[in-house]
């Protein structure tokens, strides 16, 4: 790694961009991560931010148990994520499929389409375990070294990427 | 020469994904097409492989801002196929939650449309209000979204002490009045920007059957918990704010003065709040066969709730759910008609739209 490498790793550690996705949840996680936001738990002045598109954000925040009309839309966005990149699953529902499991609809958990680097269990979460899921989401972040690599370690060994085209 | 403007499903303005095809003539909307479904998660069809218990944790889900009134809503159902009446107590704790959530859903209602009107600060302090109302739903209940109150026959956990909860109301009520609702009512901001938008007049209100605030905006004063009273409601005063406008200002006026009116129930209930049991005590509940209804005023209008049962099952046949934004949908089209481009973000969100309700 070189010095410009080191460095940039640094810089990833501080204000991670968000963007946020709701892939069939019921709300409560996506309002408890506005919450982590706002005046009360504040991770905006730390330097976290809810971006518009998913090509300015460095972390994927995930909610919502994987609907079937989702799929699509999670393989787009986390394509046009910008690597070096970190998905943080909020609530139960991604991780397990929460009270949703057994429904025909329901194609999650979401380890099965995208890598996940967090979870934050709770259903739904609260603000200051989602505060903690994002900050250990951008050390991660500053470890994946550099573009080239950081796609490649994203990926479990065992993990079949679905789509046809990864964006860098 | 009009064009289509497509928004969604996924957008970054939007908190839950849905669709709005808007068809523009220069930056007027000439019309507007809605696209759901994008959260279906087959929650009713799940209800019928669930029993009497797993099934209201399983309801609880179906919305993250009114979890506790679709679990009050099917527990009325399933309270009317039982013959289990709950204990005035239970009823005093089940208004008590429900309007601690009548009013975190305003006043997040209230950051969403400050946050649309382009007034952050306001977003931001609605946002820290909102805390103070969650504190108080935690400590009730514990939990600060999906709180578990209800149950059949009663509620799950008791409020021990009323008065110190009846503090902390007043506390609330005296931030509201000295911020949210004055900056909403005479703030010359948000009147430039909410006067005169998106109306709803009241024949068109009437016909397309719109529900709750969106409703009383328009000059339509209907209120389930005057017009067909559930749990403690008919014991306690209140007034329905009713506004004639049906712009998006009056539904900002509705909810603010609702607000107001929410804390004043608060304060009864908490005073007036009956001792004994919270809940029936059974052990073992026996269903007969049929099919109830409950209908409950939700923040955003009206909840019915349809529950079927057949003769000796422990799983509900049927679960049928009608949500306030499912009356509210249709008449956004003729709000967003003739309006500004600019302006629909903040039409379609004036309804309080839930669209995980929805789609369930």
């Amino acid at each position: 790694m070189n010095l410009w490498n080191r460095l940039m790793c640094i810089c990833r550690r501080r204000s991670p961009w968000l963007f946020h996705m709701n892939t069939g949840s019921c709300n409560g996680c996506d309002i408890e991560l506005i919450a982590s936001l706002t005046p009360r738990y504040d991770a905006e002045q730390l330097g976290v931010r809810l971006q518009g598109s998913p090509r300015h954000a460095d972390v994927l925040c995930i909610t919502g148990p994987v609907t079937h009309t989702a799929v699509q839309a999670i393989h787009t966005v986390y394509g046009q994520v910008c690597g070096p990149k970190a998905v943080v699953a909020i609530g139960s529902c991604p991780a397990t499929t929460n009270v949703f499991i057994d429904s025909r609809v329901v194609v999650g958990p979401l380890n099965r389409h995208i890598p996940v680097d967090v979870f934050v269990p709770g259903c739904p979460p609260r603000p200051d375990a989602i505060v903690q899921g994002i900050a250990k989401a951008a050390e991660i972040l500053a470890m994946r070294g550099d573009t080239e690599t950081a796609v490649e370690a994203s990926i479990a060994p065992d993990f079949k990427l679905e789509t046809t085209e990864v964006r860098r | 020469m009009s064009y289509k403007m497509p928004m969604g499903p996924y957008h970054p303005a939007l908190e839950e994904p849905y669709k709005l095809d808007m068809i523009c003539e220069g930056e007027t909307v000439q019309d507007a097409k809605l696209h759901i479904g994008f959260n279906f998660r087959g929650i009713e069809h799940l209800a019928e492989t669930r029993n009497y218990i797993q099934v209201v944790a399983l309801m609880e889900r179906v919305c993250g801002i009114c979890s506790n009134i679709h679990t009050l809503t099917l527990c009325q159902a399933m309270e009317q196929l039982t013959g289990l009446t709950p204990p005035p107590r239970a009823l005093y704790i089940r208004v008590v939650m429900a309007e601690l959530e009548r009013l975190h859903s305003h006043v997040l209602w209230a950051g969403i449309a400050a946050k649309l009107m382009g007034f952050k600060t306001m977003f931001m302090e609605c946002f820290a209000i909102r805390e103070k109302v969650m504190d108080v739903l935690q400590a009730i209940s514990g939990n600060r979204v999906n709180y578990s109150m209800n149950r059949i026959g009663g509620v799950n956990r008791d409020i021990a002490d009323p008065l110190a909860v009846l503090g902390m109301v007043e506390q609330l009520e005296r931030e509201m009045v000295s911020t949210i609702i004055p900056i909403f009512t005479t703030s010359t901001t948000a009147r430039s920007r909410c006067a005169g938008i998106g109306v709803l007049t009241h024949e068109k209100a009437v016909s397309c059957g719109v529900v709750g605030p969106t409703a009383r905006a328009s000059g339509v004063p209907q209120d389930l918990r005057r017009a067909a009273p559930y749990a403690a409601y008919s014991e306690l005063e209140f007034k329905t704010p009713v506004e004639e406008a049906g712009d998006v200002r009056a539904r900002l006026l509705v909810r603010a003065l609702e607000i107001m009116e929410t804390c004043g129930i608060l304060r009864q209930a908490l005073a007036k709040m009956p001792s004994g049991p919270i809940d029936t005590g059974e052990a073992k509940v026996v269903f007969s066969a049929g099919t109830a209804v409950s209908r409950v005023e939700a923040p955003r209008g009206e909840v019915m709730y349809s529950v079927s049962w057949k003769e000796n099952s422990r799983n509900p046949a049927r679960v049928h759910v009608r949500t306030p934004t499912f009356a509210n949908m249709p008449a956004i089209r003729y709000m967003v008609m003739g309006a500004r481009l600019a302006d629909t973000p903040l039409i379609q969100a004036s309804i309080d739209p839930c669209y995980s309700c929805t789609d369930r």
